[in-house]
């Protein structure tokens, strides 16, 4: 553009131009500019840390989560509304009797049955075939499963197999135990093959499997696994009512992120003339746990890398402030040579925001590098949001740009007449 | 017949105070272009007011000062920005080159304001440094530069874009004898060339070099010797 007085085209610089200015501001000092930065640099770093830090810590646990909890619904027999059943009798259990393959064809459902644990009458024993003397009663849980709730309860067999649809169906008196229970029964995975039997208030079950450890529902009790036909048969029905402990249940495994839908189908699918009978446990979101543990130390962290950041505008400020008055001889020069006050303030302020911006990227850098090295150090996912990571060096430029704008606005001021007798 | 290059009308500059300071009293001056003009006076005497008037860094408080043929009382900032840049080149007695930045960036500096593109520049920069015998020493640091060196980067960045006057404030001021020969056979060789050079200088023996010379004494300009 020229001026129509003079002729001359008006003075100007371009953005490029302002920018390698600033950049040659900057390269000149090295060593001040690095210090001139390091607020900025642990605001944005701490800033991209506790976000990275918590994101990380928080997917942690859901993943965790998700592996077990997240997959397991559970759901209880609270009985009939009005009890039909005549008194001293429990009723009928409310779950069908093909209620494994209803549950089955729920999408997202990998396993599911119905199981309960046996009311044993007092001082009902377990006894072992192979060793008279041993014994065990208190510790073991004798409980009624199907064969589906076998399978969701995902076992893992050290010998023999698991109880079966057949077995369930034509009411067999054979049993699972756990291996700590076998042990003190007396009998080993070598001598499954004979056919041992456990005495449970006199009568005879055969174990045909022993299992070492269970995902749901008997992962941290002794249990002894008979088929549920066999159980009503020989201790008839289950209590029904949450809290007795002794309702039957149906526990469902599902896959990843199933378990939310899977428990708002399931009720009506079992009973679905009246699914209020059942009450249908599921995992909380996982979400809802994230932010509950983003939370609070979070903010505070959160704080403090403002409170950071604060103090690098206030450095970058200050430096920037030294700078104009250290400068004033080249404020002049450039002002003879045709620079306008405004030429004079963007040269500063894009120093200042380069300075900041620098110091933004550094400290994502940092954030970043923080938040990979804890994750590695215990073997965890680091989970960084693009969202958060990527604008962050731009909170440095916002607080160069800010920090440089008064000192800027005195170089602009600057009568070019004093800055040249500066010298 | 083109407009002089300088032409003042009763042009005064009188600092405010109690009692204000008349630094330039009412002068009258007419400089063609092509002249060579030396502007001597004992310290305080306005010499450095004037230069300061030339040079658009300060503004009268009374007359008119023609640069071209433009009445530049009539501009504000921005217009007298770009007549700066454009118009006039400036060489200081300090020299006032950006100690970290190259003699070819200190060059630079001159054309960065001026709607110059680019490329065109660098062309023009290395150009000024061969006018003044120092395209040998483009990527030289101030600081790695004599004195002279220095003073002769400084005039390839007051000529760089060409200006239609040449303002030197005691260029050999701060010179030993055999650079400031040097430097003002620099200023004779540019004058010859075309260039309108205006220096200012208490010493005569620079003032001698120039074909016209005025006397400033207590803000009185006279003699035109």
């Amino acid at each position: 553009m020229r001026s129509s007085r003079t002729g001359l085209p008006l003075s100007r610089l371009t953005a490029r131009d302002a920018t390698s200015e600033a950049v040659a501001g900057i390269v000149q000092r090295p060593g001040r500019a690095v210090l001139t930065m390091l607020g900025t640099v642990l605001g944005v770093g701490a800033f991209v840390a506790v976000l990275g830090l918590t994101a990380t810590g928080a997917g942690q646990i859901s993943h965790q989560f998700t592996i077990l909890q997240d997959t397991t619904v559970n759901v209880q027999d609270n009985g009939p509304a009005i009890s039909v059943a005549p008194p001293y009798a429990n009723p009928p259990i409310g779950f069908p009797a093909d209620a494994d393959a209803v549950a089955g064809r729920i999408d997202g459902v990998v396993a599911a049955g119905v199981w309960w644990p046996v009311a044993l009458p007092q001082g009902a024993s377990f006894a072992g075939s192979l060793g008279p003397s041993a014994s065990a009663s208190q510790t073991v849980t004798l409980m009624a499963a199907s064969a589906g709730a076998v399978r969701a309860m995902g076992l893992s067999m050290s010998a023999g197999s698991p109880l079966s649809k057949y077995e369930n169906d034509t009411g067999q008196h054979v049993a699972m135990i756990d291996a700590a229970t076998a042990t003190l029964l007396g009998i080993s995975v070598a001598r499954l093959a004979s056919h041992p039997a456990v005495f449970v208030d006199g009568i005879a079950y055969t174990v045909i499997g022993i299992y070492n450890s269970a995902q749901r529902v008997v992962s941290d009790e002794s249990a002894m696994l008979i088929p549920e036909n066999t159980a009503l048969a020989d201790f008839g029905n289950p209590q029904p009512g949450i809290g007795n402990q002794d309702e039957a249940q149906m526990v469902v495994a599902t896959r990843i992120g199933a378990a939310q839908e899977v428990a708002r189908q399931i009720a009506a699918a079992e009973l679905p003339a009246g699914p209020r009978r059942l009450v249908v446990t599921s995992p909380p979101s996982p979400q809802n746990l994230q932010s509950q543990v983003t939370g609070d130390l979070a903010g505070l962290f959160l704080i403090l890398a403002l409170i950071s950041l604060l103090i690098g505008a206030v450095g970058i400020a200050n430096t920037t402030l030294v700078a104009v008055l250290e400068r004033t001889e080249e404020i002049g020069l450039r002002r003879a040579v045709g620079a306008r006050p405004r030429h004079i303030a963007a040269q500063f302020l894009a120093e200042s925001t380069a300075l900041g911006t620098l110091g933004g990227l550094v400290g994502t850098c940092i954030g970043v590098g923080v938040v990979v090295i804890f994750a590695a150090a215990k073997d965890w996912t680091a989970v960084l949001n693009p969202a958060v990571t990527l604008p962050a060096p731009l909170i440095g430029s916002v607080v160069g740009l800010l920090a440089g704008s008064y000192p800027a606005l005195r170089a602009a001021r600057t009568s070019p007449l004093t800055a040249l007798r500066h010298a | 017949m083109t407009a002089p290059v300088i032409e003042l009308r009763g042009l005064a500059r009188t600092y405010p105070g109690s009692p204000p300071v008349p630094a330039l009293r009412p002068a009258d001056l007419v400089i063609e272009a092509g002249d060579y003009v030396a502007v001597t006076g004992p310290s305080g005497s306005g010499k450095s007011t004037l230069l300061h008037l030339l040079g658009l860094l300060d503004s009268p408080t009374a007359g008119s000062y023609l640069l071209d043929g433009l009445d530049t009382s009539a501009l504000n900032d921005r217009d007298r920005s770009a007549l700066r840049g454009g118009r006039i080149g400036f060489v200081f007695q300090a020299f006032h080159l950006l100690p970290y930045r190259t003699a070819l960036e200190n060059v630079l500096l001159a054309a960065l304001y001026n709607q110059t593109p680019r490329g065109a520049r660098l062309q023009a920069a290395a150009d000024a440094l061969g006018a003044v015998a120092l395209e040998h020493r483009l990527d030289a640091l101030p600081t790695t530069l004599s004195g002279g060196e220095c003073q002769r980067v400084a005039i390839a960045r007051a000529l760089v874009n060409r200006p239609s006057l040449l303002l030197c404030d005691e260029p050999t001021g701060n010179l030993d004898s055999r650079n400031a020969a040097t430097l003002m056979s620099l200023l004779d060789q540019l004058n010859g060339s075309g260039f309108t050079i205006v220096v200012i200088t208490h010493d005569p023996g620079v003032a001698s070099h120039a074909g016209r010379r005025i006397t400033i004494s207590d803000g009185v300009m006279a003699g035109h010797a």
